[in-house]
């Protein structure tokens, strides 16, 4: 990351210009496929001899087992919703994704601040508060968005996992039943994310092709990244360890 | 809701009536607010008590972030943000919609005071809780530094507690000697934001009847207008809240 920023206020106590590292972001809405995808990613880096770190939403320590309880309380006010994932953020940001790319790693998020930036938005109708939370976010290097259309992803949903209460936002009431929920919380998430990826300049895959060919996409995508600034570890393979993550 | 990114400094449109006070530790602030409230409620006022840090589900992760010092100045200060925002929308808000008073000891400019001295952004921290309210009325007890330690250290406390005293900043090995420094650079943001959001500057050094006469003159003079709003007939809940001690963070 030469020119690493913040997205907003940054951490004033911490100076990200030493990050050596590439921050890659994989966003999408539930479903698409994105863990699969980037356990694939961290194979194909990592037989190359990249280290690799993956990171993903609302897995920190200080914050995963508070973040379920909320869910089974059900939170209400929107406030409290993005506070309590910028939190796991900034846990996870401070302890795994700077120290990590000050040695060097690859980190792989999977989602990103505009996960929580759509969830407020929809809920909130008002985008300006979530962004100046996530403020402090550092800018990825890439952001590939995994883009499927509603009418997809409800089949595919209903074939693998079901619908939760979360994912199907019935916090907001949106619908009659789970699936009329699920449905149109999605469609809001999608639209919102189909905006960023104008604003931010997100690299889109069509997640409705085979995950070989989305894979293969997501490669090319990352393929100049690393060869603008990474070098290969110059230790001899074997001698080269695996970080844990 | 509102587009602004600061918090507001416009009244709030309920009928119910918010007072804060604010404060460094051992400033006295909970024991006068604790006698506002008794007061209050002699006088037949329906009064609802919410206090910093208190909400069940953040004081859990608080603990365990404390626990095993894993917090950062953001974590910490998102923390108290999220228990700010649960406590605004389920114990400040409905009382002040229903035209009742509530008291809050410490608000956002706690986390103004302490959180910059911690390392955030100023201007970041402000954006966070752009979406408080306006207090009604805003106390600031205002006491030197030695006067809190001593204040602290004769009472039933005695020893300073890890993040009260600043440690997670390495400002000194000694506890007290880092609680001094660390609550002299809260003193001195608590300066500016008396001037910024013009709280009511009390004089913590005072005799507590001293200081408790002129809050209940203050907060007499400012309830003039109001219509207290209660449920119940008469029932006056007086001394149900006890003289404990001082709980801070």
């Amino acid at each position: 990351m030469v020119d690493a920023r913040y997205f907003g206020d940054g951490l004033t106590y911490l100076n990200p210009s030493d990050l050596k590292g590439k921050l890659i972001a994989i966003e999408g809405t539930d479903g698409v496929g994105r863990s699969t995808h980037i356990e694939m990613l961290q194979e194909w880096l990592e037989v190359q001899g990249y280290g690799v770190v993956t990171t993903g939403w609302t897995r920190s320590n200080l914050m995963s087992k508070t973040i379920e309880m909320a869910k089974e309380g059900n939170i209400l006010d929107r406030w409290s919703f993005s506070l309590l994932y910028a939190t796991d953020f900034a846990d996870r940001l401070e302890h795994e994704i700077i120290p990590a790319l000050r040695s060097g790693f690859i980190v792989l998020a999977d989602r990103y601040i505009y996960t929580a930036l759509a969830r407020d938005f929809v809920r909130s109708g008002n985008r300006q508060w979530a962004r100046d939370v996530f403020g402090f976010a550092l800018v990825p290097d890439l952001v590939c968005y995994m883009r499927i259309d509603v009418e997809t992803l409800v089949l595919r949903v209903i074939e693998t996992k079901g619908m939760n209460f979360w994912e199907s936002g019935m916090d907001l009431r949106l619908g009659n039943d789970l699936y009329d929920s699920f449905k149109k919380y999605q469609s809001l998430l999608i639209e919102e994310f189909d905006k960023m990826a104008e604003e931010f300049h997100f690299e889109v895959t069509d997640a409705r092709k085979s995950p070989d060919e989305i894979q293969e996409e997501l490669r090319a995508k990352i393929q100049p990244l690393l060869t603008s600034h990474l070098k290969s570890p110059e230790l001899p393979s074997d001698r080269f360890t695996q970080p844990t993550s | 809701m509102s587009t602004q990114s600061t918090p507001p400094m416009t009244p709030h449109p309920y009928p119910g009536k918010l007072i804060i006070v604010e404060g460094i530790d051992g400033s006295g602030k909970s024991t006068q607010l604790l006698l506002l409230h008794k007061w209050l409620e002699s006088k037949g006022h329906k009064v609802f008590f919410t206090e910093w840090n208190s909400s069940e589900l953040v004081k859990e992760t608080t603990k365990r972030g404390k626990k095993n010092k894993s917090l950062t100045p953001t974590t910490f200060s998102l923390l108290h943000a999220t228990d700010f925002a649960s406590r605004l929308y389920h114990e400040i808000l409905p009382p002040l919609k229903a035209g009742m008073i509530v008291l809050a000891d410490r608000y956002m400019y706690t986390a103004f005071a302490r959180d910059v001295t911690r390392g955030v952004s100023p201007e970041w921290i402000r954006k966070l809780y752009s979406f408080a309210i306006t207090p009604d009325m805003a106390f600031y007890f205002k006491v030197p530094i030695e006067v809190a330690i001593s204040r602290l250290l004769g009472g039933t406390r005695g020893q300073f507690k890890y993040y009260e005293a600043g440690m997670d900043m390495n400002l000194n090995q000694d506890v007290t000697e880092s609680f001094r420094l660390f609550q002299s650079s809260i003193l001195a943001q608590y300066k500016k934001i008396v001037d910024e959001f013009q709280l009511i500057t009390m004089d913590a050094t005072k005799d507590i009847e001293t200081q408790q006469n002129d809050m209940r003159l203050l907060v007499g003079e400012a309830l003039k207008d109001y219509k207290p709003r209660r449920g119940t007939h008469g029932r006056r809940t007086v001394f149900w809240r006890r003289f404990d001690v001082p709980k801070s963070e």
